[in-house]
């Protein structure tokens, strides 16, 4: 395949990559905007997703799109309010103290993980796509005719993928509208911006924090779910996301949202592409240099403010 | 009536209150008055449930507000104008105001009621509450208190760092809400403001009420202002 293909079909891999990442780190971002947490266990609600997925699909059973469509609904709900009690029995015992919450979350992210493992073992478990067909892409250049488009071979995408990235901007949208338009949103504005106040102002800031850890939660949960028809579901399979998170939320910014969705298509087109041409462990030794150039000139992310 | 019976609270382990006790009145505006590190802030945020208590119990019209979660407290009427202002930085001037107003239920005019009681406000609905002047921004703090048509009203330093002008209009307003039968606990550094407008006034040092006078008294004793502030 020429370069120019080669490239489109990379940067449609990164999109995929792109799209998943966003609202996974989403999670993370929301999690540490308002409450200033910084959750060690995103990775194993992302993973709870995608295993809880696997079991709802399997449940219902009677078609790939229904099980699909139950799971997409059924698993993030779940992952939500194990969270909002994971919340409510841990983290309010700590006080949101930054330290002890790290490592509370450490000890969550071990709970979540091996619970996964003795109730559903170590295999890795597939979920069926409710579609998946192939769609050829076309392919333009300048020949001695003017424009001549093509079809070159092996330039496709199936439209699962196409569905990933376009359910993951819908979902950022809604995000966006709930946290800008709506009388939630603007709770969960006043309580990132002054707790003590918003409590003088009748916020129950408390009931507010296990809201938004179960709402960071099933972000990560949406987000495996919709990874799950092109990766297997899988005990161990939390570690990536929650570097790529991570990375993505400290590049965009912490706590801030629109730097999370910039940062989140920068590292996962960088991560297609850079996978595509040469290796996956070449993109993830870029993402964790850009990282650390951040932390070195721009500590406070893309698009973070400065503490004052 | 705004009742403190004795109150103790501590930041941690240390210990700020040592037993203040005083009361508002409906109608009524009064001071404390104290040194810096008093506890006169400590004492506003101990009746809205910000500090918790170790001792005493505060109440209004017999109901037992230290009982109650802190966000439980403004639902009972109590507006807060915070030291500082302590606005949402990054919510507009609209979006503060919309926080007051979901803290109670009230009647639909009184985003209306607060606007004109600061016009400056409309004008400046949609702009971001930490590009506000510090005139703009008390205005706004103490517009978000209104928002709750309070029946007590706490008002921290409302006067600190503002022009002539803009004292004048904050004084403006706390007198009309006197006149609204608001009770209202002021904490102010400036003696002069307190002895225009108050009506009681408590001396607080070391986390204690040391007494608690008329104004009308303390502009007839001036040497009480020296005994207890050193002015």
């Amino acid at each position: 395949m020429d370069f120019g293909p080669h490239l489109m079909l990379a940067s449609l891999e990164g999109a995929v990559t792109a799209a998943i990442l966003a609202l996974t780190a989403m999670g993370l971002s929301i999690v540490f905007g308002v409450m200033r947490v910084v959750n060690v266990a995103h990775g194993e609600f992302y993973m709870l997703g995608a295993v809880l997925a696997w079991v709802v699909a399997s449940m219902v059973g009677a078609s790939p799109a229904l099980g699909f469509v139950a799971a997409l609904v059924v698993a993030p709900l779940i992952v939500g309010c194990i969270a909002v009690v994971a919340d409510r029995v841990i983290l309010q015992r700590v006080e949101y103290d930054p330290d002890r919450t790290i490592v509370a979350t450490i000890g969550l992210l071990y709970i979540i993980q091996q619970t996964t493992l003795m109730t559903f073992g170590p295999d890795a478990r597939p979920v069926e796509p409710p579609f998946n067909d192939r769609l050829a892409l076309p392919w333009f250049e300048l020949g001695e005719s003017g424009f001549e488009m093509f079809w070159p071979w092996g330039l496709s995408i199936t439209s699962y993928k196409l569905f990933v990235i376009f359910a993951a901007m819908a979902i950022l949208t809604a995000l966006w509208l709930l946290m800008t338009r709506s009388k939630a949103g603007l709770i969960m504005r006043a309580t990132q911006q002054d707790s003590e106040t918003a409590q003088a102002f009748g916020i129950p800031v408390g009931r507010v924090y296990s809201y938004v850890f179960g709402l960071g939660a099933g972000l990560a949960a949406v987000g495996a779910v919709l990874v799950v028809p092109i990766q297997q579901a899988h005990y161990l399979m939390g570690h990536d996301p929650l570097l790529l998170s991570f990375i993505v939320v400290i590049i965009g910014g912490l706590g801030s949202l629109p730097g999370t969705v910039i940062a989140a298509f920068l590292i996962g087109m960088s991560d297609g592409i850079i996978s595509v041409f040469f290796t996956p462990t070449l993109a993830k030794i870029f993402a964790t240099l850009v990282v650390a150039l951040v932390l070195v000139f721009r500590p406070q992310g893309l698009l973070g403010r400065v503490e004052r | 009536m705004l009742e403190l019976k004795d109150i103790q609270a501590a930041y941690g382990r240390v210990k700020v209150l040592h037993g203040v006790s005083l009361s508002a009145k409906s109608g009524e505006i009064h001071c404390l008055l104290g040194r810096n590190g008093a506890g006169k802030t400590t004492v506003m945020k101990a009746i809205m449930g910000l500090v918790p208590l170790s001792a005493g119990s505060v109440e209004l019209d017999g109901e037992c507000l230290s009982d109650l979660p802190a966000h439980e407290v403004p639902k009972r009427r109590v507006g807060y104008v915070p030291q500082g202002r302590r606005l949402f930085p990054e919510l507009s001037v609209a979006e503060n105001i919309d926080v007051g107003l979901m803290t109670c239920d009230v009647s639909a005019d009184t985003r209306g009621w607060v606007l004109d009681i600061f016009p400056p406000l409309k004008d400046r609905l949609n702009q971001q509450a930490n590009t506000l002047s510090g005139g703009e921004q008390q205005m706004l703090a103490t517009a978000r208190a209104l928002c709750l048509r309070p029946q007590v009203l706490l008002l921290d330093e409302p006067t600190e760092g503002l022009q002539p002008s803009m004292i004048e209009q904050i004084r403006q307003v706390v007198v009309r809400m006197k006149s609204e039968g608001v009770a209202i606990l002021l904490v102010e550094q400036r003696v002069d403001a307190v002895l225009s407008i108050a009506d009681q006034v408590t001396f607080v040092e070391n986390g204690r009420d040391l007494e608690t006078v008329t104004a009308e008294m303390l502009r007839a004793q001036p040497e009480k202002l020296k005994l207890h502030l050193g002015v």
